[in-house]
């Protein structure tokens, strides 16, 4: 019998848990062991609904240094390294798919960090 | 430029008093993010893909050179040295750290600038044309009337938790390039029969999900009524406009739902208990708005000077440029210049610090100090001297913004797209790009005429592609970014909006797509000088969709 937890949450494929970190709006990615990591191939990878559930409720609750917890698809490749599951994804662990303007130095100011 | 008081400076600072806190309060924990996004987006603060995004309100679209040189400040200092001109003429910073947000406002702050009225379900920065007190087919200088909005409407109690948002627009000139009627109240001031000037009031304009053109329910509203009768409307809208559903809580909803003639009568019976009230505008009261309004001394000049002749006799980029970008005066011997933020190739409506910067110094050399930003994602310099465009022409095309493209097909609108914005489906700004460098050639694009292209990356539309001559879509299929293609809409005063031309096709065909259907207008136009729009209203949808699909 499917239990109420899988029920909610379904779950198609591989799937971790990212959010954009407080303090910048970064993307950062859900570990297996609690923490937050910017890198996609530290995340922790569900398969389940039940596991699905379990690590976004504790991201979710994590309110102090990530914002917006959501389930994303992600795949598997042969080597298994993890890849982002869709374009969404991959732009968002990628950045913006156009050429961006240099960063400079600016003076006075640091520069930008993310 | 309207010279802020006392009062905008206060209350200015004491929101970034405000706001450093709530951000020291979340970045503590003491606030929760439910807590503190209401908060953020009074102030502009977005959170997007990547980063905060950070939408700072240019009131009608009106910037000093000051303040331009402080956006420079914000972009190089507390984000990646550039920012995004918007559909609302507005100015997006992409990349900023909530810690850094107070300071940035602080500085944003002294130059009279904020993120108030940027988001949020209230009455959004009110908008106008950007050729504003210097366009020669305007009867009034509509600033005016859209700071008296700006001060009415700014924190006002009553409309700041509305249904949803809410745009308004004015425009005072017969061309409408304020996009008036795709508004949630577009206000078209003009001359009567009788000689007296009024608003013709329009109400429940606006694309999104669900497109409609504004309503006109009072064909001739007094001057002195105008924030009694648009209190009016805000309150029906407020009383009856839908809170249980978001995709139909806009007052365009509201408006179809009752009856544009029902919905007017409701706001007649409103407006009747308050209209003779404290907000009658009695002459004092504009005329000290007036008076705060600095206008330059134009000098007496005469149109086309000898030195403006010559040059347009011996260089041949500057008179290209010279009859795509630059519009004649209401003042003799001056002309309005537009600045194309759509080169080759780059993102439609950004601008780097050092092209800003670059900018408020010509804007100061050649143009009073005052910069104007158009919902078409450009730039104007509004009081230049005809005897200095050759100087300035050269100038501008060092900085990259001198492109001969205004108005043509390559000047394109688009929002951020899936590059940046957490709502878009398929990415905007890749399409413009390919689609400029496919049109680059600009006699090309000048021998098609105007022709507007417009981009969204989701059906919320701030590409406003439902208006755009041709309308672009994306959307989502199965993981791949697929485009919708409208044709035959415009934002002008004649407003329309566009025909859904049939499938949508894939990212890898959208640039060639657009290309048949200018292929399919040059085979269809009866002369040359027939604009696309005006084929498409000919012989509308259907030739253009038999001539695109049989090769696609």
């Amino acid at each position: 019998m499917t239990s109420p937890l899988e029920r909610k949450t379904k779950i198609t494929g591989p799937m971790v848990v990212t959010a954009n970190r407080l303090t910048d709006g970064a993307v950062i990615f859900r570990t297996a062991d609690g923490r937050w990591t910017t890198q996609l191939g530290l995340a922790g990878v569900v398969n389940t609904a039940v596991a699905a559930h379990e690590l976004l409720a504790a991201a979710v609750a994590d309110d102090v240094r990530a914002v917006g917890a959501y389930l994303a698809p992600v795949e598997l490749t042969p080597e298994g390294a993890v890849q982002p599951g869709n374009l969404r994804e991959r732009i968002r662990v990628s950045g913006p798919t156009i050429e961006l303007p240099a960063v400079p130095v600016s003076p006075g100011g640091a520069r930008v960090s993310l | 430029m309207y010279l802020y008081d006392e009062f905008d400076r206060i209350l200015v600072a004491e929101r970034v008093a405000e706001f450093r806190d709530q951000v020291r309060r979340r970045l503590s924990g003491e606030l929760t993010e439910d807590e503190f996004k209401s908060l953020r987006l009074m102030n502009g603060v977005y959170l997007q893909l990547h980063a905060y995004m950070l939408r700072i309100a240019i009131p009608y679209g009106t910037l000093s050179s000051d303040q331009m040189r402080t956006l420079a400040h914000v972009a190089r200092r507390y984000d990646r040295n550039y920012g995004h001109f918007t559909t609302r003429q507005n100015l997006q910073f992409n990349w900023i750290r909530l810690a850094d947000l107070p300071d940035a406002m602080s500085d944003l702050a002294r130059a009279g600038l904020h993120g108030m009225q940027t988001s949020g379900n209230c009455v959004r920065n009110i908008t106008t044309d950007q050729w504003a007190g210097v366009a020669p087919d305007e009867t009034e200088d509509p600033r005016v009337w859209a700071e008296l909005l700006r001060q009415h409407s700014t924190l006002h109690p009553e409309f700041s938790f509305l249904p949803r948002k809410f745009k308004i627009a004015v425009t005072a000139a017969s061309h409408d390039r304020a996009a008036v009627k795709i508004h949630d109240i577009g206000l078209r001031l003009y001359t009567n029969e009788l000689g007296e000037s009024g608003f013709e009031v329009s109400v429940g304009g606006g694309l999104g999900r669900t497109p409609f053109l504004g309503k006109i329910i009072n064909p001739f509203l007094q001057k002195r009524d105008l924030l009694s009768y648009v209190e009016a409307i805000l309150r029906v809208y407020n009383q009856y406009g839908r809170r249980d559903n978001i995709y139909k809580a806009r007052i365009k909803i509201l408006v179809h739902d009752l009856g544009a003639a029902a919905f007017a009568k409701e706001v007649e019976d409103e407006w009747r208990a308050i209209r003779d009230g404290t907000l009658a505008l009695d002459p004092a009261a504009i005329a000290a708005v007036v008076a705060r309004f600095r206008r330059p001394h134009y000098q007496q000049l005469a149109d086309d000077p000898p030195e403006l002749v010559a040059a347009l006799e011996s260089e041949r980029r500057f008179k290209s440029w010279y009859l795509n970008a630059v519009a004649r005066h209401k003042w003799a011997g001056y002309a309005i210049v537009t600045l194309s933020l759509k080169p080759e190739g780059g993102p439609p409506g950004d601008a780097t610090a050092e092209q800003m910067d670059a900018i408020a110094d010509l804007a100061d050399r050649y143009s009073h100090s005052e910069i104007r930003v158009g919902h078409e994602q450009n730039l104007v310099l509004p009081h230049v001297r005809q005897t200095d465009l050759p100087r300035l022409w050269r100038a501008l095309d060092e900085i990259g913004v001198a492109t001969p493209n205004i108005g043509l097909i390559s000047d394109i609108i688009a929002c951020p797209g899936l590059d940046y914005c957490s709502l878009a489906n398929a990415r905007a700004i890749p399409v413009a790009q390919e689609l400029s460098r496919r049109f680059r050639d600009l006699s090309h694009a000048g021998g098609l005429g105007r022709l507007h292209i417009n981009i969204s990356g989701c059906i919320n539309a701030c590409g406003h592609h439902h208006v755009g001559h041709i309308g672009i879509l994306g959307v989502e299929k199965n993981g791949e970014e697929f485009y919708q293609v409208t044709i035959g809409g415009r934002a002008d005063e004649q407003a329309e909006l566009g025909t859904l031309l049939g499938p949508a096709v894939p990212a890898t065909k959208i640039t060639d797509f657009v290309e048949d259907i200018v292929d399919a207008y040059l085979e269809l136009r009866e002369r040359p000088d027939e604009l696309f729009i005006d084929t498409v209203k000919r012989v509308g949808v259907e030739p253009f969709k038999e001539r695109v699909y049989a090769v696609h």
